[in-house]
């Protein structure tokens, strides 16, 4: 019963969620106090494990969350319930687009909204810069440490066009040299 | 056949090699799906973004759907979601009996810290690449200049950001069209 009600509730979340992994968060607070499944710190816990777990973060959510109500099937079952209304969605959209690329109309949509990305996008380096280059904000002084490595990756990304799972590496192993 | 095990291994490390939320896969799937199979243009890439922040569901998971299906239509769109979404689910289940300790470890955090410190340096670059393709004129330089002062300022919701910019384009193109049609005559 648990697990059908927890597919459900995913299933919701899928639908309502709108704007990436982190919209999911208002849906899973609501889940935990309607079902009392986990506490409001519980789910805490799982945000940070999931911000920094790879995979995208709303997938992790939704199996740590999943798994920590009903094992390794409540974990699949509800990352496959977050993701149905989604892919349905998505094709139905892609579809559409088929159909109308040539569009006049749509073209110029598209003109208008990767400029729009490219803001957006901006703004959310900003915060990843301000959580692992600063020391928590812009305003409590620069992690020179942090500075150094990113300043050496940069150049290394530009100059020489490697996969990016080798500067993830390297990423990894200086810090655990220099205990970052 | 050969294709969708393509989609399935590509989205599988996109996911794998993901660290933080939508925007941090830009990097993987700028060398998975654009470079290397050359699935989708960047320019598609920077689409598929903007639709994702207006429809339900994870970003990432509506970029994969939308590049799959370009691939394969909807056996694709489906093959290459439950990729991206694959090593979260193996990673998360294999790792819940120790996930709530593993980071209380100095090396685990110093680790993850230069990840983090990584995945900065590659957003840098993915940013430029969006930008050559998104910025074309002086009309697209303000549209990206005031969505990144809106969203960091006003903290501004996507979806918000998105439906006016495609309004004020359709009404931009809508005049300036106009304009240049007016001046043929």
């Amino acid at each position: 019963m648990t697990l059908l009600s927890l597919c459900w509730e995913f299933f919701k979340t899928g639908l309502f969620s709108i704007g990436g992994g982190l919209a999911t968060l208002p849906f899973l607070f609501g889940m935990g106090e309607r079902y009392g499944w986990y506490t409001v710190s519980d789910l805490t816990n799982m945000v940070a494990v999931s911000e920094s777990t790879p995979g995208p973060i709303g997938v992790n959510m939704a199996t740590y969350v999943g798994s920590s109500v009903c094992g390794i099937p409540g974990g699949i079952l509800a990352t496959l319930s977050l993701i149905i209304p989604s892919i349905i969605v998505i094709l139905i959209v892609a579809r559409i687009l088929e159909k109308f690329s040539e569009s006049k109309l749509v073209k110029n949509v598209f003109y208008g909204l990767r400029p729009a990305v490219v803001g957006m996008l901006f703004a959310s380096v900003l915060s990843v810069f301000e959580s692992s280059l600063f020391n928590g904000d812009f305003l409590s002084g620069v992690n020179w440490g942090h500075l150094a490595l990113f300043t050496v990756l940069v150049l290394g990304v530009f100059k020489i066009k490697k996969h990016p799972i080798l500067f993830i590496g390297i990423g990894a192993v200086v810090g655990m040299i220099f205990s970052f | 056949m050969r294709e969708l095990f393509n989609l399935f291994k590509s989205f599988f490390m996109i996911g794998a090699f993901t660290f933080g939320g939508g925007y941090a896969m830009l990097p993987m799937l700028e060398k998975e799906v654009v470079t290397k199979h050359k699935w989708a243009t960047m320019e598609e890439i920077s689409n598929y973004f903007a639709i994702g922040q207006c429809t339900p569901g994870i970003i990432a998971v509506n970029t994969a759907t939308f590049v799959g299906y370009k691939q394969k239509k909807n056996i694709g769109g489906i093959v290459a979601t439950l990729g991206v979404v694959t090593p979260s689910i193996i990673i998360i289940l294999a790792l819940s009996g120790i996930l709530e300790y593993i980071f209380d470890y100095p090396i685990v955090k110093s680790a993850f810290a230069g990840i983090s410190v990584a995945v900065c340096a590659l957003l840098v670059q993915a940013l430029w690449k969006l930008a050559k393709t998104g910025i074309k004129d002086v009309y697209t330089a303000i549209v990206a200049i005031v969505s990144a002062s809106v969203s960091v300022f006003f903290k501004l919701s996507p979806i918000i950001i998105v439906v006016a910019c495609a309004v004020v384009t359709i009404c931009y193109k809508f005049i300036s069209d106009k304009v240049k049609g007016g001046k043929k005559q």
